[in-house]
């Protein structure tokens, strides 16, 4: 029997939110002032968490590592969010939405979290309206939208390319609104390296003054965790420089189960990695794939003459072009969900026809596009819709209006001109699904402490769609948590301030200083860099897009071994007690370093393929994951000393509500 | 390419600091600014030095961290992007770069190129959000038709990333293009009105008592603005604090 409990409510599935809701104990308003909460991480999740539970009256302290709020790694999501408004008339439900994104997550998330999630995705766009989120309009002064991979509706409200910066700084106003009432204390430029725990629950965090070096302790009677997601365990990914698996790993150490690490998400549209100088790579949004073709040559010889520079892309003829997609998945074309499509490039480059130097890139073309639009403008303009040059600098236009800021930054890093020349893309890590396995309360396996947002597991299954993740961090943070954390602080009432002064407060002081200066007194001769692309190559060549079992046994074997010519070898310049970037970075890639060999072990034993992991000795004929019935369930590892001696504890997932099929998108 | 960097060092905030110079070799034109600035700091680490520090994070433009003067110019020599964004390309192989960073009273020096930003948040804190709760119970997001030329201008202003370029373009250090583009915002969206009054005065006080300088219309923040931020926002802040002034 697994010692699991999701607390799923009892109930048919559209009332479970409500009723719990209506079950679950309240704090009364009085006495909310006398409890503390800790927030760490202000992302979409933590940001609005943090204005909310401060508006409701609790005392919030929240922490994060960069400068300012608003300088979360949520800043940067482009495409948009999520909801089901149905305000295009094109068949959208709550239902819909639902049903979407489990299929999507290849039917290994739990059901009645995605439908809380679908259900409270209109309220988000309603809050966002009113907090004066800039979403773009149609003519008519009402939302726009637009849609995303794996679905077959318009859903998707976005403000050009840059959804998530509008958000996140609409999340970062209400919190500045608190911090202006003293309802938030803000600690930037702090990290925390350990959760406290007193009599089993969740009561403080140990974090560290990034500028001072200090050391602190900060107490209160619940502690959530909006820290994003270990994507940079691959060292080259779109995320930004500073993520980090620190706090959730940490947690993990600390008591709350790790749930399925394995599934990562390959985005498939990302400008190719030009060299080893490489620090990040940028996403290219998926909404381009609205109007893009993705396509390769059909024959090896134009492949050469294309890297050799003898061809130009846009002088192949349409029959000497494959566009794979459409090919395989005529149904959905080029908007197939991202694990799909990742695997698709893969498979073609592996075959040989990568169009770059390096052979890891393909062509998404907009040159059907603009001479579509381009037609259609002039035939608005009652103009000669014959006339090549003037269809093609309407079309031009148009494309400009939707992506203009996207083919700009194409541009900017590749120093090729998109409106030219097809942009060459390839998948790269993106998001990861898994993180720290929560309740139905958002509750971690540590009482008292809390995961939102990326940091948890529980919405996307095996793959997110596409705008899934702005929806699920602000649907955590603004309408779930504030609830759901009430149920578990009514018993807090009386308890008062929790003191720092305990042994449990100076245990966990004692380790983190401890860890410090094992780093900082290390006098080793390598930088903390090198560690971190050795471990990046090890997770992306045996981990990443496709998985087999001896490559996996490799790579845990490797890791293993990397992590302790680490602990033998890293070399930290300065001082514990100074701004040191070189510090925090080796406190990163120590626990990146024990995470990825959790991240293979899950991988290994997870022997099926769905969603974002795929195990090559378990696929379709046609090449296409394949699941099986007895792997039907959520991985929650439990912490044991080693990553290698971690113990796995499964969650069956149950489908009452919807008919688990093969997952097609042909 | 090979290159010589002149690089500001600061050890600490009350450190005098002074421009050090660093020879370079085996940069990529490919490479982004600040990738070169990561293999200056591993030869450094690897020779037992203190890396060189400043701030960045989501090397794609959008998160504001990055803050660099490159070369007398804020995020350096081309227009409209971040210094993240800015590649070797941009420059020819023996040249000499000064890297220095943001000047302004409000933006202390914390050590070598990364400065306290945090001014910026308190001038938000002052004013710069709309007063609703985050119940969700508010009403339908449809039911304010918005006419799409305010909705399109209120968005050019609100993709302000808070890197504060502007301030260190402006010879008075001033922060109006930044302020202004909150103000505009939501002086543009009918969610805004209500409170326009108080959020102009609040921010405006708040950013003089912060000490930025005044605004004498040089045009210099529009210019460096790695989003484009237009002047046309300063107007608008103008406009609404005087008519909150004769208000108020």
């Amino acid at each position: 029997m697994s010692i699991l409990d999701s607390k799923i409510p009892e109930g048919p599935l559209k009332d479970k939110w409500t009723k719990h809701k209506n079950d679950i104990n309240l704090v009364n308003p009085a006495n909310k002032r006398l409890i503390d909460v800790i927030v760490v991480g202000t992302g979409l999740a933590g940001g609005s968490a943090a204005a909310t539970l401060a508006e409701l009256g609790y005392n919030v302290k929240a922490f994060c590592f960069q400068d300012s709020p608003r300088r979360a790694h949520s800043i940067a999501a482009q495409g948009g969010i999520n909801a089901a408004k149905n305000y295009q008339g094109d068949g959208d439900s709550t239902y819909r939405l639902f049903y979407d994104t489990v299929k999507g997550g290849d039917y290994r998330s739990r059901e009645a979290n995605v439908y809380r999630l679908a259900e409270v995705s209109t309220n988000i766009i309603d809050q966002c309206v009113a907090q004066g989120v800039p979403f773009a309009r149609e003519y008519g002064g009402l939302l726009d939208n637009r849609s995303f991979g794996g679905v077959l509706v318009s859903r998707t409200f976005y403000a050009k390319g840059q959804t998530g910066q509008q958000l996140l700084l609409g999340a970062y106003a209400a919190m500045n609104r608190q911090i202006g009432r003293g309802k938030i204390k803000m600690y930037t430029r702090h990290e925390m390296l350990d959760v406290v725990i007193v009599d089993g629950k969740a009561r403080g965090i140990i974090a560290r003054n990034l500028i001072t070096g200090e050391i602190e302790r900060h107490s209160a009677h619940a502690v959530v965790l909006g820290t994003g997601g270990y994507g940079n365990a691959f060292y080259l990914s779109t995320y930004a420089m500073g993520s980090n698996v620190t706090a959730a790993w940490k947690a993990h150490k600390r008591g709350a189960f790790f749930a399925n690490p394995c599934y990562t998400q390959i985005h498939p549209t990302c400008i190719p990695v030009s060299g080893d100088h490489q620090s990040k790579l940028t996403l290219m949004s998926e909404s381009l794939r609205n109007d893009g073709r993705i396509w390769v040559p059909k024959h090896k010889k134009d492949v050469e003459a294309i890297r050799n520079g003898t061809l130009k892309p846009k002088d192949l003829v349409e029959e000497d072009r494959d566009y794979y997609l459409e090919r395989r998945y005529p149904a959905f074309g080029n908007l197939v969900p991202r694990d799909v499509a990742s695997r698709a490039a893969k498979e073609r480059c592996d075959a040989g026809y990568g169009v770059n130097k390096t052979g890891e890139a393909v062509y998404l073309d907009f040159a059907a596009a603009i001479e579509r639009y381009g037609k259609e403008q002039a035939y608005v303009k009652g103009l000669n819709v014959e006339d090549k040059a003037l269809v093609t600098k309407l079309g031009k236009k148009v494309v400009e209006n939707k992506y203009g800021n996207l083919f700009q930054m194409y541009e900017k890093i590749v120093d090729q001109n998109p409106y030219e020349t097809p942009m060459m893309i390839y998948p790269a890590v993106h998001y990861t699904m898994g993180g720290l396995w929560v309740d139905y309360n958002l509750m971690t396996t540590v009482p008292g402490l809390y995961a939102i947002g990326e940091a948890n597991f529980s919405d996307h299954g095996a793959n997110r769609l596409g705008a899934s993740a702005l929806m699920q961090g602000l649907a955590d943070g603004y309408f779930v948590l504030p609830y759901t954390i009430g149920d578990y602080l009514a018993h807090d009432i009386r308890t008062g301030e929790i003191p720092t002064d305990s042994k449990e407060f100076d245990e966990a002081e004692e380790k983190v200083r401890a860890d410090i200066n094992k780093l900082i007194n290390n006098e080793g001769s390598k930088s903390v860099d090198h560690f971190h692309k050795r471990l990046g190559k090890i997770m992306w060549n045996k981990c990443g897009m496709a998985r087999n079992e001896k490559e996996l046994k490799e790579a845990i074997t490797e890791i293993a071994a990397l992590r302790e010519e680490f602990y033998k070898d890293v070399f930290v310049p300065g001082t514990e007690n100074e701004y040191n970037e070189e510090l925090a970075k080796a406190g990163r890639v120590a626990d990146f370093l024990e995470l990825g060999e959790l991240f293979a072990k899950d991988a290994l034993t997870r022997e099926e393929s769905a969603g974002g992991h795929f195990r090559e000795e378990y696929q379709t004929e046609g090449g296409e994951a394949l699941r099986r019935p007895e792997f039907r369930f959520t991985s929650a590892w439990e912490y044991k000393g080693k990553p290698s001696d971690a113990v796995l504890h499964k969650e069956e997932l149950t489908y009452e509500n919807i008919e688990v099929k093969e997952r097609s998108y042909k | 390419m090979n290159l010589t960097l002149k690089i500001w060092r600061q050890k600490s905030a009350n450190d005098k600091g002074k421009i050090v110079d660093y020879p370079v070799s085996g940069i990529s034109p490919d490479m982004s600014f600040l990738e070169m600035l990561d293999v200056l700091n591993q030869e450094l680490i690897e020779k037992g030095q203190d890396p060189v520090v400043f701030d960045h994070d989501c090397r794609e433009g959008i998160c504001g961290s990055c803050s660099l003067y490159i070369n007398g110019r804020a995020h350096g020599p081309q227009t409209k992007i971040t210094a993240c964004q800015l590649h070797m390309r941009s420059f020819s192989d023996g040249e000499t770069i000064y890297i220095e960073p943001w000047r302004a009273e409000a933006f202390p020096v914390i050590k070598d190129l990364m400065t306290d930003r945090t001014a910026f948040d308190r001038i938000q804190q002052a004013g710069g959000f709309i007063s609703v709760n985050t119940s969700g119970n508010t009403q339908d997001a449809n039911a304010i038709p918005i006419e799409k030329h305010n909705a399109d201008m209120a968005f050019d202003a609100a993709t302000c990333i808070g890197c504060g370029a502007c301030v260190a373009s402006c010879k008075n250090s001033s922060a109006m293009l930044f302020v202004s583009a909150k103000v505009s915002q939501f002086a543009l969206l009918p969610q805004g009105q209500v409170e326009a009054t108080d959020r102009v005065l609040n921010m405006v006080k708040q950013m003089d008592d912060e000490g930025f300088g005044n605004c004498t219309n040089t045009g210099a923040c529009e210019v460096e603005c790695p989003k484009g931020i237009s002047l046309e926002n300063i107007a608008r802040m103008n406009r609404e604090y005087l008519s909150a002034s004769l208000k108020g």
